[in-house]
This record gives C-alpha cells, sequence and structure tokens, in this order.
C-alpha cells in the first residue's frame, strides 16, 4: 500500500494547477480518493468530528442490496435459454456459464459508457465526479432484457446520462430517475425490439414446439379483451408443454421466468429490501408504500370488476412485471423521490396506484411501474411544496394563536 | 409546575475520554484572552484600552458601536500586554498578563432583600457595566442581547448533551445561593417566565432542582435534548418579531456574585477532556485561560486537535490557543490528516456512524466509548441522501429545506421555514450525520447573518 500511495504521491503535482495534465484533475481525484480515502479533516469552526459514512459507501450499500437479484437474474437467464429451447436437463454450471455470457457484456457496457460521460462531464465543468453512476450503471442492466443489442444498451445509457442526469447539473439534481430513463428510452426509441421474445435469450438454438415469448403482463391484457376467461387460469396453462407452470404465483414469486434481467424474482427484490431497510439506505416507507398502494388499488378493482384483467386477484399485481425491482430499487432513490418524510407515503401509494392503473387500463403499456415511477419523480416535488407548505403554515398559525 | 418533555430524535456522540468527577487547582495560566469575535451581533468592537495599561477584574475591555452600554470586561487583573487586529483592523484579541492574585473592580453589593426592590434600570445599569451582560445569548439569531428589549421569556438549559460535555452537578456545586439570586434577578428582566430546563435521567443537582421562582421543566431524550433552542421549541416556541433571551448557569450564578459579592467574577471550572488525555479532569480557571496549562504534559500523544468547547460546535484553537467566552470544556482529539486505503469500504466496528450502511457497525453497541479524529470521512457532495437530518432534529423544523433556502439566499422562505428557532448548535448534528458533508453550521449562520443586514 505504501508503494502505491507513493506512487500516486508522485505523479499527484502532473494534475494539480499549473501541472501538464491539470485539465485532468477530477478524473485524477476520483482515482485517488476510490483507492485512499481522503486525508482531509475538518474546519477550524464547526464540527469538528464527522461521521463515518460518506457517499462512496452509502452507493456501495445499494449496489451490495442489488447483488441477490443479479446473481439469481445470471442463472434464470440461462436457466430460461435451455427450457425455451427444449434443453431442460441442462446443469447449473452450464445455465450460470450461458447468463455470464450473456449478461456481463450488457454490464460492461453500461458502467463503461456511463462512467466514460461522467468523466468527460466532470473534466468539462471542472467538478468532482459523483458517485451516482456507481448504482445507475448496475441497475441499468438488471432492467434490460437478456436478448438486447450491446449497442442498445449503450446509447440507452448515454441517453440516460446526458438527458436524463447531466443537463440538470449532475448527481443530486436529476428529476427522473436515471435507470428509468434509459429504459423508458428503449421502451419508446425501438418499441418492436422490445417485446416479443426478447424477454429470453434464445441464442442460435431453435425455440421448443409451442414456444411463445407472452409475458404475464401481456397475457392479462389479451384476457381482458376476451369474453369468458379468467386471468389465474390462463396463466396457469400457459408454458404447457415446455415450461409447465412458469406463470404460476409461486413460480412468479421466485422469478423462475422469463423477464427483465434482474427483476424477475421478487423473493430476491424482497431481499435486497431487507438490505436496504437494515442498512438505512433506501427509506421503508416508499417500499411499504408501493406495495400498499398497489394491492389497495387491485382491490379496488377486484370490487369494481369490468373485465378478466380487472378481476384478476390483487396479489398477483405484486408479483407480475417490475412491480416488485421497482418499488425497491428504483423509486427509493433518494434525489429523485419525494424528500420530505410525509411526502415518501403519498409518493409510494400513488406510484403503486398508478402503476395497477397503468397496467389495467393502458394494454398499449403495459408496463405500470415504469411510467408510474417516472410520473411520480416529476410529481415528487410538487408533494414536497405542500408538505413543506404545511410544515410553514403551522409556524404561522403558532404565531397568530 | 414544570413540563416533561420526551424526545426521540437525535443521537448521543459517546465519546471517549470523558472528565472525571474531580476538581484540581493548579497555577493559574499566564495569559488570559477576550475575542470579541466570540460574541456573533456586535458589528464594531471598539477597545478602551492601550497596550501596557493595567486592568483589573471588571474593567472594561472593549464595547460595540451597536449596544454601547453593552461593556465587555476583563476576567483577572493585569497588564494588556497585546491587541490584536486582524484585515482591515478588525479587533480579533485583546490579551491580559494576568497578575498573581486577581485584584477585582468593584461594583456595587446587594443583601439578598435589597434586590428585590431594585428598579430594574438600576439592575440593568450593574449588569452592563461590570462584563457580564454578554453572558445573556437573545434569540433568534443568538446574538448578544439588546437591553432595550423585554424578552418574553429566559431559557436555562441545566444539562449539557454535547460529546464529552461537562457534568453540571460539578460545574455548579455548591453555588445554590449565587443560582438563586441570579434567576430572582432575571426573572426582573423579562415579562414572562424563567425556564430552568433539566434532564430527566440524570440526577438534578439542588442547584437546580431547588430554584425558586423558576419553571422548572424536565427533558428527556438524547443529543440535542440539552440544547435551548430544542427547549425553546417545545415549550414557548419563538415567533416571527419576538425575543427570547437564554443564558448558561454559569452567567447566572455570575450575576448571583455581582450582586451578592460586588464583584465580577469570571471564574469557571473546565472540563479537559478527550480521548488523547491521560487525565480528563475539571480545572478551576477563569474566562479566556490559556489552555497551555492545562494540556502541557497532559496528553498520550502530541498529534492532536486542541478544541475550546465541545467536538460538534467548538473552535480548534491549537496548544497555546485560549478558551473561549462561553466555553467550559476543552476536548483533545486525534487530527485525522491521514489517508485510508480504500477506507470509503473497509468495515470497522471502531468507526463512529449513526448510520448502519455496509460495514459501520457501530450501532450494534450504542454504549461503546469511541475514539473519533478530525477526519472528513469522506468529500463534498452534492444532497443526496434524504431524511437523515429529520431524524436528528427534535423540532417541527425542516434542516434540508432551511438549508436550501439559505444557499439561495431566499429570505422570505428562511422566515417561512424557522431560521429564528435555531442557531448553530441546533443543527450541529445534522453537520456530523451528513452523508454529502455539508458545512451546515456555517451555512445556517451566512443565513442568520444575511436576514438580519436584509
Amino acid at each position: 500500500m505504501e508503494f502505491l500511495k507513493h506512487q500516486i504521491e508522485k505523479i499527484k503535482p502532473h494534475f494539480e494547477k499549473g501541472g501538464k495534465w491539470e485539465k485532468h484533475y477530477y478524473s485524477f481525484e476520483a482515482l485517488e480518493t476510490f483507492l485512499f480515502a481522503p486525508a482531509t479533516t475538518n474546519g477550524i469552526k464547526g464540527s469538528q468530528i464527522r461521521d463515518a459514512i460518506d457517499l462512496k459507501r452509502l452507493m456501495m450499500t445499494v449496489i451490495i442490496a442489488m447483488v441477490p437479484c443479479l446473481l439469481f437474474g445470471i442463472w434464470n437467464v440461462g436457466h430460461q435459454h435451455f427450457l425455451a429451447t427444449g434443453q431442460a436437463a441442462a446443469g447449473f454450471g452450464d445455465k450460470i456459464w450461458v447468463g455470464i455470457v450473456q449478461v456481463l457484456p450488457i454490464v460492461i457496457v453500461s458502467y463503461g459508457v456511463g462512467l466514460g460521460i461522467e468523466f468527460v462531464f466532470a473534466t468539462f465543468r471542472r467538478h468532482p465526479v459523483n458517485e451516482g453512476f456507481l448504482v445507475t450503471g448496475m441497475l441499468i442492466p438488471l432492467v434490460m432484457p437478456p436478448d438486447i443489442p450491446l449497442w442498445q444498451v449503450g446509447l440507452a445509457t448515454a441517453f440516460a446520462v446526458i438527458i436524463g442526469k447531466e443537463a440538470f447539473g449532475g448527481t443530486g439534481m436529476n428529476v427522473m430517475n436515471v435507470a428509468l430513463t434509459a429504459r423508458a428510452f428503449l421502451y419508446f426509441a425501438y418499441p418492436t425490439d422490445i417485446s416479443g421474445s426478447v424477454w429470453t435469450y434464445l441464442g442460435d438454438a431453435k425455440a421448443v414446439a409451442g414456444y411463445s415469448g407472452a409475458t404475464p403482463l401481456s397475457i392479462a391484457a389479451d384476457a381482458a379483451t376476451t369474453t369468458g376467461v379468467d386471468v389465474v387460469t390462463k396463466l396457469n396453462e400457459f408454458g404447457a408443454g415446455w415450461n409447465e407452470g412458469v406463470f404460476s404465483f409461486s413460480n412468479m414469486f421466485m422469478g423462475i421466468m422469463p423477464g427483465c434481467i434482474g427483476e424477475t424474482s421478487t423473493l430476491m427484490c424482497l431481499i435486497g429490501a431487507l438490505i436496504l431497510i437494515a442498512t438505512g439506505a433506501g427509506s421503508w416507507k416508499v417500499i411499504v408504500s408501493v406495495f400498499v398502494g398497489a394491492y389497495a388499488m387491485g382491490l379496488l378493482l377486484n370490487v369494481i370488476g369490468g373485465n378478466a384483467f380487472v378481476e384478476m386477484p390483487a396479489h398477483y399485481h405484486l408479483v407480475i412485471g417490475g412491480l416488485a425491482f421497482g418499488a425497491v430499487f428504483m423509486a427509493t432513490d433518494p434525489v429523485t423521490a419525494s424528500q420530505t418524510e410525509t411526502g415518501k407515503w403519498i409518493y409510494g401509494i400513488l406510484i403503486g396506484v398508478f402503476t395497477v392503473l397503468i397496467r389495467v387500463f393502458n394494454p398499449a403499456y403495459p408496463e405500470g411501474i415504469m411510467l408510474a415511477i417516472l410520473l411520480m419523480n416529476v410529481f415528487a416535488p410538487l408533494i414536497d411544496y405542500f408538505v413543506v407548505s404545511a410544515n410553514k403554515k403551522r409556524r404561522l398559525q403558532r404565531a397568530t394563536v | 409546575m414544570g413540563k416533561f418533555i420526551r424526545l426521540k430524535k437525535g443521537f448521543t456522540i459517546n465519546l471517549a475520554g470523558k472528565a472525571a468527577p474531580k476538581v484540581v487547582e493548579t497555577e493559574q495560566p499566564e495569559t488570559f484572552v477576550i475575542k470579541p469575535t466570540d460574541f456573533y451581533g456586535t458589528y464594531m468592537p471598539k477597545p478602551v484600552v492601550k497596550e501596557g495599561d493595567t486592568v483589573k477584574a471588571g474593567t472594561p475591555l472593549f464595547h460595540d458601536k451597536k449596544h454601547e452600554q453593552v461593556l465587555y470586561t476583563a476576567p483577572v487583573s493585569g497588564e494588556i500586554v497585546e491587541i490584536k487586529r486582524g484585515e482591515k483592523r478588525k479587533l480579533l484579541e485583546i490579551k491580559i498578563l494576568a497578575d498573581k492574585k486577581v485584584e477585582y473592580a468593584s461594583f456595587n453589593k446587594y443583601s439578598v432583600s435589597d434586590i428585590a426592590n431594585l428598579p430594574v434600570a438600576e439592575l440593568k445599569n450593574q449588569l452592563l457595566s461590570s462584563g457580564v451582560w454578554p453572558m445573556i445569548v437573545q434569540r433568534p439569531f443568538g446574538v448578544v442581547a439588546d437591553p432595550s428589549v423585554t424578552p418574553k421569556a429566559i431559557h436555562i438549559s441545566a444539562f449539557d448533551t454535547h460529546p464529552l460535555a461537562p457534568d453540571y452537578a460539578v460545574l455548579y456545586k455548591g453555588q445554590d445561593q449565587f443560582f438563586q439570586v441570579g434567576v430572582d434577578i432575571l426573572k426582573r428582566l423579562t415579562s414572562g417566565a424563567v425556564h430552568v430546563n433539566t434532564h430527566s435521567t440524570s440526577e438534578i443537582s439542588t442547584v437546580f432542582s431547588q430554584v425558586k421562582g423558576a419553571e422548572v421543566n424536565k427533558f428527556s431524550g438524547p443529543h440535542p435534548a440539552g440544547c435551548v433552542g430544542v427547549q425553546i421549541h417545545h415549550l414557548d416556541p419563538i415567533n416571527k418579531g419576538q425575543v427570547v433571551w437564554t443564558i448558561s448557569p454559569a452567567g447566572v450564578i455570575q450575576i448571583g456574585k455581582l450582586f451578592l459579592n460586588g464583584i465580577y467574577d469570571a471564574s469557571k471550572l473546565v472540563a479537559v477532556v478527550g480521548s488523547e488525555v491521560k487525565n480528563p479532569q475539571y480545572y478551576k480557571t477563569y474566562t479566556g485561560a490559556s489552555v497551555k496549562k492545562f494540556i502541557e504534559g497532559n496528553l498520550t500523544q502530541d498529534h492532536v486537535r486542541v478544541i475550546s468547547g465541545n467536538p460538534l460546535t467548538g473552535t480548534a484553537i491549537g496548544k497555546d490557543g485560549h478558551l473561549g467566552f462561553f466555553d467550559q470544556q476543552i476536548s483533545v482529539l486525534p487530527e485525522g490528516d491521514y489517508s485510508e486505503f480504500i477506507g470509503w469500504i473497509t468495515p470497522g466496528e471502531r468507526k463512529l456512524s449513526f448510520h448502519r450502511a455496509i460495514g459501520l457497525f457501530s450501532f450494534l453497541s450504542p454504549g461503546k466509548e469511541r475514539v473519533v479524529d478530525t477526519n472528513t470521512h469522506g468529500e463534498p457532495r452534492a444532497f443526496v441522501q434524504t431524511g437523515i437530518f429529520e431524524q436528528v432534529t427534535p423540532m417541527d423544523v425542516l434542516p434540508t429545506y432551511l438549508l436550501k433556502s439559505i444557499l439561495a439566499e431566499d429570505i422570505d422562505e428562511m422566515e417561512a421555514l424557522g431560521i429564528y428557532e435555531v442557531i448553530e448548535e441546533d443543527l450541529a448534528l445534522c453537520e456530523f450525520v451528513d452523508v454529502s458533508k455539508h458545512k451546515v453550521q456555517e451555512i445556517l449562520r451566512e443565513g442568520i447573518e444575511l436576514i438580519q443586514h436584509s
């Protein structure tokens, strides 16, 4: 370590003011502080001691919470590949290998493109490189379909980081969740590429007889337009012959089904939620209220009735699509969520409510959670405005009484 | 008759090196310093002594152009050896080389029964001319009290929850009579009540529990329960246009001594504390004392930071600095100017944190005393994490929004969000727990300066 430190000290003058690589100071600083927590001390006046936490550690905590989803996702990509190509007997190692080959490049492209842009902006704007992208760079692959072309991952990441974040001033200033911006970009820019069989990686192999790339959400949306069917029966019937029971409730809860790399498993998301809540890195209020909002809206629709999708049991809403992943990792983003404690409840509940509403009443966009979170990202400042106004009003009333 | 208020939010920083309940009398330091910069709200302090003058304890050293009747006087007798000025001839320090034995300037002496009949003007006059007055701090803004104002209440916090804080039972032992007289006098200066705010869990010194004529309130909960601003917020909050005074028990006792003994007695007990102090204990000295005598030979190592006050709100003064006017604590902490290999992720039960993020385990053993150095543990960033400030602010105030309104220099917004209710110490914990390492106290003072001069 001493050697490394010595080497860094040796090249440091080149990056400081007047040095030959002065322009790249912030890139250098980012790497230096990554290797060695800096030796800066607190000022003469004010707090002489500081908490041991910093943004890097906080971001790392969130990444660790995503690891169960990532690992499960890697296995699941392989597992679904072999099921869809009729090789159900494939071993665990083979599945992991297929998963790694498919997922790792997506992760690398996401981090490579995103961090590259961060460093360029830091250099030109002369500000330190922020840690925000460490989390975003992992979130983006997890919400990508396994069969996505890599250039689309790169393009979506670039769009999200430049337009979604840097245009607003960087980490802490963005209005909308960066990873969801990437996903929404693909969704609207390449709608044909992000549907159909993209949810399962087939590769060169031929799909088995009877294979279909339908998702639970599209099955439910179809059921809504035909009469006399029941969504649950439809889901249970799906996959007969090649992937029996893939859309049964318990299987969907476990997440052993086609879908985005990291978001199929409700169970893994809940493990992530536990880590976030235990470490305090994510707001439990947001996580709980999204689930409560979605479930309550589902129940309400069941009571009202109308078509098969509306009458789908409310608890199915919690395990299909990306609701769990969105609730745990996307809605909790502290920058784009509501920032007041009361506001977090309202924000979360409305995300849940809108997710179900969009799913059920807007079959063109079955993935409701993404749109619901982006919508509420935009409204979060308004929610906060009312919560803060209430605080001001209490203060004023106290004065006049 | 007082209220009992339970506070839940907050965080008590449990540091190693608390003072043993032992008072030591040593040789007094040679020099004493009064720093006009300790007093907020003064804007053009003007010295009334010259270098070479001799002064007694209670002789005026300077006054401020804003309130010329408030005199800032010498804590000890001796010779003025230095009047230090900074940029634009700003008065920074007046240094006194102390006599071996303190001589006191004499003020009027009264008996307890006299005091009850003294006119308020005369009371104020004695307080103003003796140098005791600046102990009275005015809210909003935490400035030296304006003598022409009658506050709606006077608050005295009778306990200190700051890290390594001195125990008031030791600090004010046996001062019952002076405290009582001080409270009697303060009661004449306000239109409302005098509140003595005590801690419910620790044993309350008879100085506070037996006091008559004051509302004795009880508070429970972690730091910042001992901050008088938090107490005011729950007892009788400050609204726009209202004025409240606060004073430490030390100030109340000084008032008592001034009237009963006819002297400005600036003697005080100072706790010398911190993980780097060999024998953390109390020393008897005077306001503005040089800290050299108390720490010389009393440190376990040399690479330390000496702080006048507590580690959350204090000022680093160096090994031969002087005690601040209001401070009754000298904290010595290890200096944190080292870099740590991948220090942003290395786990450690040793690292003190309010948070529970990966690798930070200090929440598992909250009762353990810890050694904390002055490292920032991270770099400044934009606001990212939310809801943390609220967890350490037991007031109906939204610290993040208040700070952002100050950064935006939006005065109406600052006012609406409650800047009148807080000073630095009330939000100091926010600075400690901040993930993004903002200088919360500095920002808050900038806001206060802005709103005062607008």
